[in-house]
C-alpha cells in the first residue's frame, strides 16, 4: 500500500511540485506499478558471478583543455546569468 | 514516383550515377513534409538549412567524393544533440535550449555528408511507447492516422513512413526504435550496448540506452549502423574495437523460439500477431533455417526488472534539470521553490511518475527489495540468453504483442502501456542486439496495420541480424 504521505515525501525528495489532485493519481499509479513489479521477488537468486568482461574505464589525467575555452558556450545556456555567473537565489536563510 | 520513396542504397546509386541530385532529393522530401507533417506531426522542427546542405553534398560529389549517405536526408530524434540547433527531448523543461556540441553519431554522419531534415517528435525524455507524451503534440501513424506510430521514437518512424526522410535515428531504451519501426512497417535496430556512442544523447536509463537506426530496408539500416557505430573515448561504456568479435554464421543457422515466454500470461498477444508469427517461422524454415523451441526461464521477469532499473536511472539522470543550468526556469519564493516549480511544471506527467517511482525504488529500505533484486535478475536473464546462444544463433519473437493501437487507447493506464514492451525489453536488459523487420499486415477496421518480428543475436553479431533480415525480406545485399 502506498500512502499519499509517501508520494508527498518522494515528490519533495525529487524536487517536483505536485498538486494535491495529482498526488492521488500518482499514488494509484505507483501502487499499481509496484504491485506488478513486485513479482520479481519470486525470481531466484543470481549465482554470484565475477565481473568478467567489465573493467573500470578511466581517462588519463593528461592534456587538460586550456582554461575557459568552453566557458562562453556553457554560460550561453543559462536561463539567467550575470557576467560569468549563474544567478540563483540565496541559499542561506536569515 | 517521389524520390523520397527510394531506399537509401538506391538513392545513393542514383546520386553516384548523376541520375538525381541531392537538391532534387531534398526537394521531394520537403514536399512530403509540407503535405503531411501538419497532420502526422512527425517533426517538432524542420531545419531551414536542408537545401544549403544538399547543395554542399552535390558539390562534394562533383569533386569525386562517393558514399552511401552523402546527400541522404535523415530525421534525427529530438534527444540527439546537433550543435547550434535546438534540442528538447520533447520536454518543456528544455525550452529554448540550443545544443552546445555535436553528438558523436552526428559528428560521424556530418563527416560522411548525411543531411538532417529536422528534429523528430518523441515521447518526452523517451518515456513512452506511443509518442502521445510529447510537449509538442502527438504523432500519428501514417498507415492509419487514428493510431499511434509507436514510441518513443515515433516521430523518427513516422517521418520515414510518410516520406519525410529516407532514414532516421532513434534511441532505444526498452524498445523505442524497434516498436515504432514495427508499427510503421519499417526496419529498426537496437544495437549491442556499447557499440554506438551515447555521447550527446540525452540520457534516460544509461545502462540501457542505445542509439539505433530506422529505415525502409535492412540494407539501409546496415548502412546507418556502420556509419554511427564505433569505439568512442567520450563514452566510457563504449566497447573497445578489439572486443567486438565477429564470428561468421554457419551454413544452416538455428533460430530459437521461446515458446513458454510467448504463451505466458500478461503478454496478451493479439491473434493477428500470433498468426503472423507462425507464418514468419514457416518463412524462415523455407529459407533453410532450423527452428527449435528454447527455454528462457527468467525472461518473464524482464519487464519488472526494467521498470525498476529504468526509473532508478532516469530519476538520477534527470536530476540535472534544475532550472539553473539550462532550459526552463520558473521562479518561486526561494531557491527550493525555484527547483520545485521548474521541475513540477517543466516535466510532463509520465516523466514525473517515473522520477517518483525511481526515487522510491532507490530509497533506503526499498533499495534491496527492488533495485538490487532487479540487478540480480538482470544477470539471470543474461545467463538465460548465454545458455540459449550455445545452441541457437537467433532468438525470434514478435516485436510487439499487438499492432499499432488507437490514440488514447493505452495512455490512461501506464501499466497497459508498459506491457507493450514485453518482447523488446529483454534486449536492453541483456545489452544484446535486436532487429525488427516487417513481417506482414493485420487487417483491422478496414486498415492494413504493419506487423514485425524481432530477431535477437549474441553481442556484436549485428551482421548476423542483417544477413537473416535481408534473407527474410528477400533483399539482395
Amino acid at each position: 500500500m502506498i500512502e499519499v504521505e509517501t508520494i508527498k515525501k518522494l515528490a519533495a525528495l525529487a524536487r517536483i511540485a505536485v498538486s494535491p489532485k495529482e498526488e492521488e493519481k500518482l499514488r494509484g499509479d505507483i501502487e499499481a506499478i509496484l504491485a506488478y513489479v513486485s513479482e520479481i521477488q519470486k525470481a531466484g537468486t543470481a549465482t554470484p558471478r565475477s565481473s568478467e568482461g567489465f573493467v573500470n574505464v578511466m581517462r588519463s589525467d593528461v592534456d587538460p583543455y586550456p582554461p575557459g575555452i568552453f566557458r562562453e558556450t556553457l554560460l550561453k545556456a543559462l536561463p539567467e546569468r550575470q557576467g560569468d555567473y549563474a544567478v540563483v537565489k540565496k541559499i542561506i536563510a536569515q | 514516383m517521389s524520390l523520397a520513396d527510394l531506399s537509401i542504397s538506391d538513392a545513393a546509386k542514383k546520386l553516384d550515377s548523376k541520375e538525381i541530385s541531392a537538391v532534387e532529393l531534398a526537394q521531394d522530401v520537403l514536399e512530403n513534409i509540407e503535405k503531411k507533417n501538419s497532420s502526422i506531426n512527425a517533426y517538432v522542427e524542420v531545419f531551414d538549412d536542408l537545401f544549403l546542405e544538399a547543395q554542399k553534398a552535390d558539390e562534394r560529389r562533383k569533386e569525386g567524393e562517393r558514399g552511401d549517405l552523402l546527400g541522404i536526408p535523415l530525421a534525427i530524434k529530438d534527444n540527439i544533440l546537433i550543435e547550434g540547433k535546438r534540442v528538447s527531448a520533447a520536454s518543456k523543461i528544455l525550452e529554448g535550449y540550443e545544443a552546445s556540441y555535436d553528438a558523436t553519431v552526428i559528428n560521424k554522419l556530418k563527416k560522411v555528408g548525411a543531411l538532417f531534415t529536422g528534429r523528430a517528435n518523441m515521447d518526452e525524455f523517451a518515456m513512452g511507447g506511443s509518442t502521445e507524451h510529447s510537449a509538442y503534440g502527438i504523432t500519428r501513424n501514417p498507415h492509419d492516422e487514428g493510431r499511434v506510430p509507436g514510441g518513443s521514437s515515433g516521430g523518427s518512424a513516422a517521418a520515414v513512413a510518410m516520406g519525410g526522410a529516407l532514414g532516421a535515428l532513434g534511441s532505444d531504451t526498452g524498445g523505442s526504435v524497434r516498436q515504432p519501426a514495427s508499427f510503421c512497417g519499417l526496419v529498426g535496430l537496437k544495437p549491442t550496448y556499447g557499440s554506438v556512442s551515447r555521447y550527446g544523447l540525452i540520457a534516460m536509463g544509461s545502462s540501457l540506452d542505445q542509439i539505433g537506426p530506422i529505415a525502409k530496408t535492412v540494407s539501409d539500416v546496415e548502412i546507418l549502423h556502420r556509419a554511427i557505430s564505433g569505439e568512442d573515448a567520450s563514452d566510457s561504456t563504449s566497447t573497445p574495437e578489439a572486443l567486438r568479435v565477429l564470428k561468421s554464421l554457419p551454413e544452416r543457422p538455428v533460430i530459437g523460439i521461446p515458446r513458454s515466454f510467448l504463451s505466458a500470461e500478461g503478454g496478451g498477444i493479439d491473434s493477428n500477431v500470433l498468426k503472423n508469427f507462425e507464418e514468419s517461422i514457416s518463412r524462415f524454415k523455407d529459407l533453410g533455417y532450423e527452428v527449435r523451441d528454447i527455454e528462457l526461464p527468467n525472461v518473464h521477469h524482464a519487464l519488472s526488472a526494467y521498470y525498476i532499473i529504468m526509473p532508478a536511472e532516469a530519476s538520477s539522470n534527470l536530476a540535472r534539470f534544475d532550472g539553473v543550468r539550462y532550459g526552463l526556469h520558473q521562479k518561486g519564493d526561494d531557491l527550493l521553490s525555484d527547483y520545485l516549480r521548474t521541475r513540477g511544471e517543466g516535466f510532463g506527467e509520465e516523466v514525473r511518475r517515473r522520477i517518483l517511482l525511481g526515487t522510491y525504488v532507490l530509497s533506503a529500505g526499498y533499495y534491496d527489495a527492488y533495485y538490487n533484486k532487479a540487478v540480480a535478475v538482470r544477470r539471470l536473464i543474461g545467463d538465460d540468453f548465454a545458455r540459449a546462444f550455445s545452441e541457437v544463433h537467433f532468438v525470434l519473437t514478435p516485436t510487439t504483442p499487438t499492432p499499432a493501437f488507437r490514440i488514447g487507447e493505452k495512455s490512461k493506464d501506464p501499466l497497459t502501456m508498459y506491457l507493450e514492451d514485453i518482447f523488446t525489453i529483454p534486449a536492453n536488459i541483456t545489452g544484446l542486439p535486436a532487429l525488427s523487420v516487417p513481417s506482414g499486415f493485420a487487417e483491422v477496421d478496414g486498415k492494413r496495420l504493419p506487423l514485425g518480428v524481432q530477431l535477437t543475436a549474441p553481442a556484436h553479431a549485428e551482421h548476423w541480424l542483417f544477413g537473416a533480415g535481408k534473407r527474410f525480406l528477400s533483399e539482395h545485399a
